[in-house]
């Protein structure tokens, strides 16, 4: 059942230190950026908390900018921001793909990415691009700032370290992926619009045959948007040959945990990802 | 209660409402609106597009508190029974429309495709509507009605 607006309440301060200040003051309010996903909730009548407070439109959270080789995204950056952007574009193109799997171009003109790391699902499609990225997150309060690899945001399933009163500010990407080979694909029902069985992302760095860097990163593969550590560690230093393939398969088979759910099993999500990996394996 | 004040197809409209009320609710229920239409609810059919200062959204997914001050464009604001959009009129003419829930949407998602694109190719027609379900068509005549539109726009400069 539709739940009743009447018993909901949102308010707009306008500026980030106004509502930096409401959350301090009240750690009951949940923040809204586009809506793109707490509105679904309100609609089913499942939004459980009643006290928002808006962030859409804060300027302050909403730029892309470029500094000494380190590409800074707002919280507030919208998936469209991010496919017209052309710095992105030409150093983080796996990132620019994954924003055109966020949703529909009309949720990708609402939705942001700040909005889509927060609200944690493992199945989101920007998380892994970001984690290839080797990107770093900062976190905001009334009570200052703090910046940490984003490999470490994700605690469990929707589970972060947020603390109350605390919003994400911003995401940091170094620019020296360029010699990278770079690696996305999706695996859903359709190609527009359907979140993912599963997807996997990659960036690897060659010298020559071997593979000097490798990070690896999936959605729907474990409870949160995590690397694959242990299958990084199997290729990393390494040639890729069939043996170290099969091993690589074997470590990725064991670190994942994928599950049955409505949109796909265990069974066909661990059989994907391992396919996945070997169809980058032999790109390298 | 909050009071939110924006244009509605050119015309300044105040509203006392909920600030949590769906826009969709606002223009359906609240302004007697009803060009707009709901399908899913939750932002997979766009049968519910409408343009925020000239950005397709979903409205079923904006609160209404979020468009103070801005700009709304609905189907009735794009053109009127007697003097029709030319999308409205490709439309029409293509047979792009047939039990008419997603036809509002597929025209405002049209007209953002089309500011953005004006000589749109066959895949970013597909993906420009990629986000607005239509369950008559088999949307092969809504792209005909797309690639009509800009033809004529291209032919009229």
């Amino acid at each position: 059942m539709r739940s009743d607006v009447r018993d909901y309440t949102l308010t707009a301060p306008g500026s980030l230190n106004a509502v930096l200040s409401a959350l301090a003051a009240n750690p009951r309010l949940t923040p809204v950026a586009g809506g793109t996903e707490l509105m679904v909730a309100l609609g089913v009548g499942r939004l459980g908390p009643h006290e928002l407070i808006s962030l859409h439109r804060l300027k302050e959270l909403r730029f892309i900018e470029e500094h000494s080789g380190i590409l800074t995204l707002g919280a507030g950056t919208t998936f469209t921001d991010i496919r017209r952007n052309a710095t992105i574009a030409r150093e983080f193109p796996l990132l620019v793909q994954t924003a055109a799997w966020t949703g529909s171009i009309a949720n990708q003109n609402r939705g942001t990415l700040g909005g889509n790391i927060a609200n944690a699902s493992p199945a989101a499609d920007s998380p892994p691009a970001l984690l290839v990225y080797d990107a770093t997150i900062e976190l905001v309060s009334a009570n200052g700032r703090r910046t940490l690899p984003y490999g470490e945001f994700h605690l469990g399933y929707k589970k972060t370290v947020l603390l109350p009163g605390e919003l994400i500010y911003a995401v940091r990407l170094p620019c020296r992926f360029a010699k990278h080979r770079q690696y996305v694909r999706k695996v859903g029902t359709r190609n527009a619009q359907a979140i993912s069985k599963i997807a996997l992302a990659a960036t690897a760095l060659m010298d020559g045959a071997t593979v000097r860097e490798i990070r690896l990163a999936g959605a729907s593969l474990v409870d949160r948007p995590a690397r694959l550590h242990a299958t990084e560690a199997v290729v990393l230093g390494k040639a890729i040959t069939p043996e170290l393939r099969t091993l690589a398969a074997a470590a990725l088979a064991s670190e994942i945990k994928p599950i049955d759910d409505i949109r796909s099993t265990a069974k066909y999500r661990m059989a994907v990802a391992c396919n996945l990996l070997d169809e980058f394996l032999l790109s390298l | 209660m909050s009071i939110i004040t924006f244009t509605l197809n050119g015309s300044q409209v105040s509203v006392d409402a909920p600030p949590m009320t769906r826009l969709l609710d606002l223009l359906r229920e609240h302004l007697h609106l009803t060009g707009t239409k709901e399908g899913c609810g939750e932002g997979e059919c766009g049968s519910c597009s409408v343009l925020v200062d000239g950005e397709l959204v979903n409205s079923c997914l904006v609160p209404s508190l979020q468009i103070q001050g801005a700009t709304v464009t609905t189907i009735e604001g794009l053109g009127e029974q007697t003097h029709l959009h030319p999308i409205q009129q490709c439309f029409l003419e293509k047979g792009g429309a047939q039990c008419g829930i997603c036809t509002p949407g597929m025209i405002l998602a049209t007209h953002h495709l089309l500011e953005k694109h004006p000589a749109p190719t066959l895949d970013e027609i597909r993906e420009g509507l990629s986000g607005n379900l239509c369950r008559c068509t088999g949307y092969m005549r809504i792209f005909e009605a797309v690639q009509q539109t800009a033809k004529l726009a291209e032919a009229g400069k």
